[in-house]
């Protein structure tokens, strides 16, 4: 049986069933942080084309999926992240201004720039990064989640990643074992579409990505990823039955990538420019957009308002990130472990001697006592 | 004192931190109820209940992939590879998940965990119960790999490497399990990591070795002595970090060493140790140094005991650096 596609406003904006009560502030604060995605990362895009920063992985496209699945989780919660979740760091927490140091990878950043772009973390928020490795996230959020509950805490891990994610060990594994621990996880997978160049249904032979909960012992629910209040109202009931201590669930969003799967792809190589228009035709942003109107939660023009506030927002932002400095030389060698072995010690030290003597050391780089 | 095995020491080392840490948890296949394919969980989900001392799926991954986020959310996991054998479909999360998550998130992660995995020859296990996998993890920054070659190694280091804030590979000798014994305190202590154990002192040739080779090499040195050649033997314990200057301290002693290890000699750890000498003391040096290895082959079965190195081989390599 294929299961359902939830949809709660149609793609003209429509409510097209019971809507979860959010009321005004909620759908508009929704709203505003599905506009910030779309804005962010057209900045991002520029200033990559400017050669500023190195890669991006825009949401576009996918913002409803991104804004409306997380924003059914607690302050509490964790959010274990994949490529473009950056978003929805952003509205529980994560300051703008980390956000475009890690794009810049720059001093400011809490990684200290050792990630490639759009690896974004917020410890405050409960947001871990991930590693660029595809699905070895997902047994995390599994043991993060045996942890809370083990201390009987109120906290779920949610735990985001795509289609392609779907065929790693870490899918199988991290399914399974939260499965037969029961633990307070839930699972999304958005599906784009596309794991870069490899279709969805290139990628599995089962009729939807929900089937594959039921090998696991665990329901499923697929959702219009488009329709921001389904993704949320979807989640929410994942979130809160694992919150009970019912167990994990898998849910997955159905929505697509309108840009490349980053700046380094050019995705006319492999895919039909309808297939791309007729997901255009399905933004999330303007059928929330639509809805709001219709409710007289948003008034005529105001989009065009908040989108001018918020491209200031991240004008500043980035004026202020272009001038902060590179990392320090010293970061090479630390955090490796939790003090820096005698061999590192060695190794910078000759290193830095080199790097002295042609001019290439900053203030504090100087040598390890050993 | 009790005298203990060195899998009765590692069973010991296991209760006691769990004793006294709510936080330390153990899993694998098979650890629960029966106590682990060698026992070395014996009688912990019986003493600290299912919720700690559990059986997972049988997926290696899974299983240290959940350690990690255990470890990441306040829990001190020490998971069990059943074999060390099997380990390698979790190697992508030690290398790319555990022993990375400090440095990229610079600091705001961590994942203190253990991971106990029997490894090595001598058990008739054939290709996938015998190998010497250490020179896989000793390549990977972020991880500490640790090695104990005596009952009382083994309970200090496990405390150690479970109180480390860093992820640590800790490789039991399976070979050793029950035929090294010795005397192991009661309660709580800790042996440090990175730091070397000088088995026997020797003037004339240094042989460095590890985990299984220890008792081995220690029978050759005898011979050895016998002929008035007098090794000083060297247990690493801690592979990575290594204490390295202690390595440079005992080759330079003798000017003559050997390096004993089962696993195989190409990119073995043998290699770096003949390195680091190369590098930094080769004025020290009187004579080429020896390694004596498994073969660069699979792991036999039959033939294991031809594969590992033995008494013969060793004490043939100290003659031979002896007289160079």
């Amino acid at each position: 049986m294929v299961p359902q596609v939830i949809q709660l406003i149609d793609e003209s904006g429509s409510a097209v069933s019971q809507l979860p009560d959010l009321g005004k502030d909620r759908l508009r604060a929704m709203f505003i942080s599905m506009l910030r995605v779309r804005i962010v990362d057209g900045r991002m895009l520029t200033l990559q084309r400017a050669g500023r920063i190195g890669f991006v992985g825009t949401s576009t496209g996918m913002e409803g999926a991104q804004i409306g699945s997380a924003a059914a989780l607690k302050a509490q919660d964790w959010l274990w992240s994949g490529l473009r979740e950056g978003g929805a760091a952003v509205m529980r927490g994560l300051p703008l201004a980390e956000y475009v140091a890690q794009m810049y990878c720059n001093a400011n950043d809490t990684a200290k720039g050792r990630q490639m772009c759009n690896h974004f973390q917020h410890k405050g928020s409960n947001y871990p990064s991930w590693s660029s490795v595809i699905g070895t996230q997902i047994p995390h959020a599994v043991g993060a989640a045996y942890a809370s509950k083990m201390r009987g805490e109120d906290v779920v891990h949610s735990v985001y990643f795509g289609d392609g994610a779907t065929s790693s060990n870490g899918f199988h594994s991290g399914m399974n074992q939260a499965a037969v621990w029961k633990v307070p996880a839930v699972f999304v997978c958005v599906n784009n579409g596309w794991a870069i160049s490899v279709s969805a249904k290139a990628q599995t032979a089962a009729e939807t990505y929900a089937h594959k909960a039921s090998a696991y012992g665990m329901p499923a629910a697929r959702v219009d990823g488009n329709d921001a209040v389904a993704c949320y109202a979807t989640m929410q009931a994942a979130v809160e039955r694992a919150r009970k201590g019912d167990g994990p669930s898998l849910v997955v969003l159905e929505t697509y990538r309108i840009m490349g799967h980053s700046s380094s792809d050019d995705p006319s190589k492999y895919r039909d420019e309808d297939e791309v228009a007729g997901w255009i035709a399905k933004d999330p942003i303007q059928r929330l957009e639509q809805y709001l109107t219709s409710q007289g939660f948003l008034a005529e023009g105001e989009r065009e308002k908040i989108e001018a506030e918020l491209l200031a927002e991240i004008d500043t932002v980035i004026h202020e990130q272009e001038a902060a400095a590179p990392m320090a030389l010293k970061t090479l060698v630390e955090d490796v472990y939790a003090t820096v072995p005698g061999h590192l010690k060695r190794q910078y030290n000759d290193f830095i001697e080199v790097a002295e003597r042609h001019g290439d050391a900053q203030p504090g780089d100087g040598a390890f006592p050993l | 004192m009790p005298t203990l095995t060195l899998i009765q020491a590692v069973n010991d080392g296991l209760k006691v931190s769990m004793r006294q840490d709510e936080s330390v948890l153990v899993f694998g296949e098979d650890v629960g109820p029966k106590g682990g394919v060698f026992l070395a969980t014996e009688g912990l989900t019986a003493e600290f209940g299912k919720a700690r001392c559990f059986d997972t799926p049988l997926s290696e991954d899974g299983i240290i992939g959940t350690a990690i986020g255990m470890a990441a959310n306040g829990l001190r996991p020490v998971c069990e590879i059943q074999f060390q054998d099997f380990i390698f479909p979790a190697f992508d999360q030690i290398v790319s998940e555990a022993a990375k998550l400090r440095y990229r998130s610079g600091g705001q992660y961590t994942a203190p965990m253990v991971i106990r995995t029997p490894y090595g020859g001598g058990i008739r296990g054939g290709l996938y119960h015998s190998q010497s996998g250490e020179a896989y993890f000793a390549h990977t920054a972020g991880l500490k790999v640790v090695i104990p070659s005596t009952a009382y190694d083994a309970k200090g280091l496990l405390l150690a490497a479970i109180e480390d804030p860093d992820p640590v590979l800790f490789m039991e000798p399976k070979a050793l399990y029950r035929h090294e014994k010795g005397e192991v305190p009661e309660g709580h202590y800790t042996v440090d990591l990175s730091t070397l154990r000088t088995v026997r002192e020797g003037d004339n040739v240094t042989v460095f070795c590890y985990g299984s080779m220890v008792p081995v090499v220690e029978k050759a040195a005898a011979k050895a002595a016998e002929q008035g050649i007098q090794c000083e033997v060297v247990d690493l314990r801690t592979l990575l970090p290594l204490d390295e200057q202690g390595v440079l301290d005992a080759a330079r002693k003798t000017g003559r060493c050997v390096i004993v290890h089962e696993a195989p000699r190409f990119c073995g750890y043998g290699a770096e140790i003949s390195a680091m000498i190369a590098e930094n003391i080769i004025e020290y040096m009187e004579a080429p140094v020896r390694r004596v290895t498994g073969f660069d082959t699979p792991f036999p079965n039959t033939l294991e005991h031809h594969y590992l190195p033995d008494e013969r081989r060793v004490l043939d390599a100290i003659e031979e650096v002896a007289r160079y």
